[in-house]
């Protein structure tokens, strides 16, 4: 177990810069999800915490020691590789043995290590097995079995769960949660699927592009997004942006000519004038009467899923799309006019050029 | 595609026939040979078996041939001793040379790769007179250094090995540094194992490469103790005027015809597997 420190860490690729700058303090025993789109650097950043990777400029710590120059042996960290990367001539017991082997452990402690971990897997009869005799989710388990053995200081995982089907995935994510909540080890998850960042995650570090967007609670990030990337990557669907000005006075803003919505608190008294982006989550939206909704909008078309509805439609004379879901089961016409409040709190406003979030006063 | 005419099966059938006694009759006839006695393979010779067999081998194995100098089972035993140690010289040799292509970045890596791969195209025969001067310098004539060194490096087996190694994935490398091991640890532990079976069907070809070297034995070696056996069947042909003693020339080429099929007996499962299947 121990804390992780990232001190401004860079990453470059001949002259190409991937990572620009990153910095986050990991508790002892906390769970952290990297999240980010494709090619946004993840790996790249787990890779330089495992001693895979080089890091070009700034410090990567464990309990307080700067680790950049040592192995990744030498930093006791356990990984698991998207493709499992277990030893294909080796059964699954010296799949799992083979770390332990290494550090000269001896063999009775290395028999009770591999047994413990294999029984909490609950691969125990595959333990004769080689690799290819078993499934994605029983190979998937090996390779989380390697780590555990090792009793390690920090787990890492690059997308563990990619190449498993969906419902596998499901029960493996509550499975590696159980896990790290018993063990308490210091773990770095990297994943491009925001569902198990926001489950399985203390805290994400949200990235864009080799920046960290945000670094929190997933609840945080859903709820205070602090960009208008992060706003539009967390939540399926995706957040709604629509442009609007600011009043004067900040009280209100104007979506066109025809809508303007009135801001509860304080407004945005500071941004007076000012163009920006109004975010909503489709989940925001609650259905209002004709006479007194702020907006009314032109359904184009209507899914149901059994446990809500999604309609999607457009606003005003710019025919902005808009998407929006509604607990449980509504029956639309298409082309009917839906007429919609948005609770003032739940409006997210954006600069238009930087992309960083704008607070309502309170 | 399956077709049912019966003069395409009866053809295909012939061609294959004939194919496969155009092959065993020369092999049918020497083994007939030599178990004739040299009156009668000159004189009357019968394709019956005859009754001389047990006598020509022994006589072959521990007599020898007339002026020769050594006999075929001394023969026998230095051509085991080139052949084992040319495949096993060339495996370990283009293992190593695949490894450090492969998983290490140095300078002129890519230079040194090609020009590997450029020896593919020199057979021994172009480099003959340079090797042999090479091998004169270094006294190594009439030995089995001499025998084995010059033909241990190997273009082919560095590339086949080069192109396996290229498809292990690199997270296994990976892994073995995250589970605390090293570069040998690596190549001793993953990668040879998961070579065996390329290992195993290069060993049979190279076996079999090594066995049957001719020019090069034939030039360097005077002394009739390190004679290998495919030299001596082509000495006891040198006798001039003289009566080749037949008998014992085919006993020769029959023994020498041995080893080579029973590494591929023995070793078919594997070199089947190494040729079509990867494990990963
Ligand atoms: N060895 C390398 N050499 C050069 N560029 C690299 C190398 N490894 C990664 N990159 C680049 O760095 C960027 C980040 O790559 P990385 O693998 O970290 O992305 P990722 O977030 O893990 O993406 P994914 O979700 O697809 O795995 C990419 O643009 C990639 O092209
Ligand atoms: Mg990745």
């Amino acid at each position: 177990m121990a804390d992780v420190s990232l001190d401004n860490v860079f990453k470059t690729f001949g002259k190409t810069e991937v990572i620009h700058g990153i910095s986050c303090d990991i508790q002892d025993g906390e769970f952290i999800v990297i999240l980010g789109p494709s090619g946004c650097g993840k790996s790249t950043l787990l890779r330089m915490i495992a001693g895979l990777e080089t890091i070009t400029k700034g410090d990567v710590s464990i309990d307080g020691t700067v680790v950049n120059r040592l192995e990744p042996a030498d930093r006791d960290v356990a990984m698991v590789f998207q493709n499992y990367a277990l030893y294909p001539h080796m059964t699954v017991f010296k799949n799992m043995a083979y770390g332990l082997k290494i550090r000269k452990m001896p063999k009775a402690e290395i028999k009770r290590r591999v047994e413990d971990a294999a029984r909490i897997l609950e691969i125990t009869e595959f333990l004769d097995r080689k690799p290819k005799q078993l499934s994605g989710g029983q190979r998937q388990r090996v390779a989380m079995g390697r780590c555990i053995v090792r009793e390690p200081k920090i787990f890492l995982f690059d997308e563990p769960l990619s190449n498993l089907d969906a419902k596998l995935r499901v029960q493996m994510r509550l499975e590696i949660r159980k896990l790290q909540e018993t063990l308490k080890i210091t773990s770095i998850y990297v994943t491009h699927d925001q569902v198990e960042a926001m489950t399985l995650g203390d805290r994400m570090i949200v990235m864009d592009n080799g920046y960290a967007a945000q670094i929190g609670t997933p609840l945080d990030v859903y709820e205070r997004p602090a960009t208008r990337f992060v706003a539009g990557f967390i939540g399926s669907p995706a957040m709604n942006f629509l442009t609007a000005v600011v009043s004067a006075d900040g009280r209100q803003v104007h979506l066109h000519r025809d809508i303007s919505l009135t801001l509860q608190n304080g407004g945005l008294p500071g941004h007076g004038g000012q163009k920006i982006i109004m975010g909503v989550r489709p989940e925001h939206f609650v259905l209002g009467q004709a006479a007194d909704a702020m907006l009314h909008l032109d359904l184009d078309h209507v899914e149901i899923l059994g446990s809500d509805t999604l309609a999607y439609g457009h606003l005003g004379q710019d025919k902005t799309q808009v998407t929006l879901r509604l607990p449980s089961v509504y029956h639309f016409k298409k082309n009917t006019v839906l007429h919609l409040d948005i609770p003032s709190k739940n409006l997210h406003f954006f600069n238009t050029d930087t992309g960083q979030r704008i607070e309502m006063q309170a | 595609m399956v077709e049912h005419r019966p003069w395409l099966t009866f053809l295909t059938h012939a061609i294959l026939i004939f194919g496969m006694l155009l092959l065993v009759i020369p092999i049918y006839v020497t083994f007939v040979a030599s178990s004739h006695s040299l009156d009668e393979i000159t004189a009357h010779f019968s394709l019956l078996p005859g009754t001389q067999l047990v006598e020509n081998y022994t006589s072959a194995l521990s007599v020898g041939p007339r002026d020769v100098g050594a006999t075929v089972g001394t023969m026998m035993l230095n051509s085991l001793i080139m052949a084992l140690g040319i495949t096993l010289g060339k495996i370990f040799i283009s293992l190593l040379a695949a490894y450090a292509i492969v998983y290490f970045k140095f300078r002129f890596r890519m230079f040194f790769f090609w020009l590997i791969f450029i020896t593919l195209m020199l057979p021994v025969e172009v480099r003959i007179l340079p090797t042999y001067k090479v091998a004169a310098d270094l006294k190594i004539l009439d030995s089995y250094p001499g025998l084995i060194l010059p033909l241990i490096a190997s273009a082919t087996a560095t590339f086949l090995f080069r192109q396996f190694f290229m498809t292990v994935p690199d997270e296994l490398c990976e892994a073995v540094k995250i589970d605390g091991g090293g570069p040998i640890r690596f190549f001793f532990d993953i990668l040879l194992p998961m070579s065996r079976t390329s290992i195993a069907a290069l060993f049979v070809i190279l076996f079999i490469y090594g066995w049957n070297q001719y020019l090069w034995p034939l030039l360097i070696t005077t002394d009739e103790s390190y004679y290998t056996l495919l030299i001596g069947i082509k000495r006891m042909l040198d006798v001039g005027e003289g009566q080749a003693e037949w008998q014992i020339i085919m006993a020769s080429t029959i023994l020498a015809m041995i080893p080579p099929i029973l590494i591929v007996i023995f070793m078919q499962k594997q070199f089947v597997k190494g040729m079509t299947e990867t494990e990963k």
